[in-house]
């Protein structure tokens, strides 16, 4: 059985993942009891297969297989656009945060397992024109003209394995 | 594979795929104890490797692709994900 997890430590986590959504334009579900109980998941989750993956969803336990829904998951950004959630509602729009509207449920975009071994649509072939390779940010779209992604997305923080070869 | 068995009003056969992680999933076994409905649920990410294997190939026929929470009743219908509303009506017996 896993063990407790404290107050002190979701709090911590929580205030880590607030302040990074905050300082990049995202926000968080404003049911603070809502919220902390996605955080302990992710704390259970970090625990459990090494890296915080999405509560709501079923991780493999091996890594390269689960690098799309380490939360924040690649199905954050378009699921905030056209439902105003992540999937897990943990990440909410603008309107949702201020409390205008409320969060409902959210269909799920990730492929079918037997969809997902399929290569992704980035990691283009380099083209020969272009001085440097471009990298995309695959969480939240970031674009840079380097011969590597950085190690750390400067906008919403993801690790640099999250980046595909754009152009 | 080992179901929980949750006893509670007959309104047919309702199994109930679940993650131990997840909030909606938690929500989903509220509102059935809140309606007093009989039901059996499976934490999938509980489950070891072939008991796992077994689950998610139970779920894939009635959900290919294996969301959490499903609720299957009466080995036919399905609703995927909490739908209240679509719950209530489901389930609200005669």
């Amino acid at each position: 059985m896993a063990r407790d997890i404290t107050p002190e430590e979701i709090e911590a986590f929580c205030a880590t993942i607030r302040r990074q959504a905050t300082s990049s334009g995202y926000f968080l579900n404003p049911d603070e009891d809502f919220t902390r109980d996605l955080v302990k998941s992710l704390i259970v989750n970090r625990e459990r297969y090494g890296y915080p993956s999405c509560p709501c969803r079923l991780a493999s336990g091996i890594a390269a297989e689960d690098t799309d829904i380490v939360c924040p998951c690649d199905y954050r950004d378009p699921d905030l656009a056209d439902s105003g959630a992540c999937f897990c509602a943990l990440y909410v729009s603008e309107s949702i945060a201020k409390g205008e509207r409320k969060a409902g449920p959210v269909p799920e975009r990730r492929p079918a397992p037997e969809e997902r071994g399929r290569p992704r649509s980035g990691d283009a072939a380099p083209s020969a024109s272009l001085q440097y390779p471009v990298w995309r940010c695959r969480v939240c779209g970031y674009l840079c003209a380097r011969d590597e992604p950085p190690d750390i997305c400067p906008i919403c923080k993801v690790k640099k394995e999250r980046f595909e070869r754009f152009m | 594979m080992e179901m929980n068995r949750i006893d509670g009003k007959n309104r047919g056969e309702i199994t109930l795929f679940t993650l131990s992680t997840c909030i909606w999933c938690k929500k989903m076994k509220a509102l059935l104890q809140e309606m007093a409905v009989a039901y059996q649920f499976v934490d999938v990410d509980l489950l070891d490797g072939a008991e796992k294997e077994k689950a998610l190939e139970e779920l894939k026929r009635f959900n290919p692709l294996c969301s959490f929470p499903s609720l299957v009743v009466n080995n036919s219908t399905c609703i995927v994900g909490f739908d209240e509303t679509k719950i209530k009506e489901t389930l609200k017996g005669e």
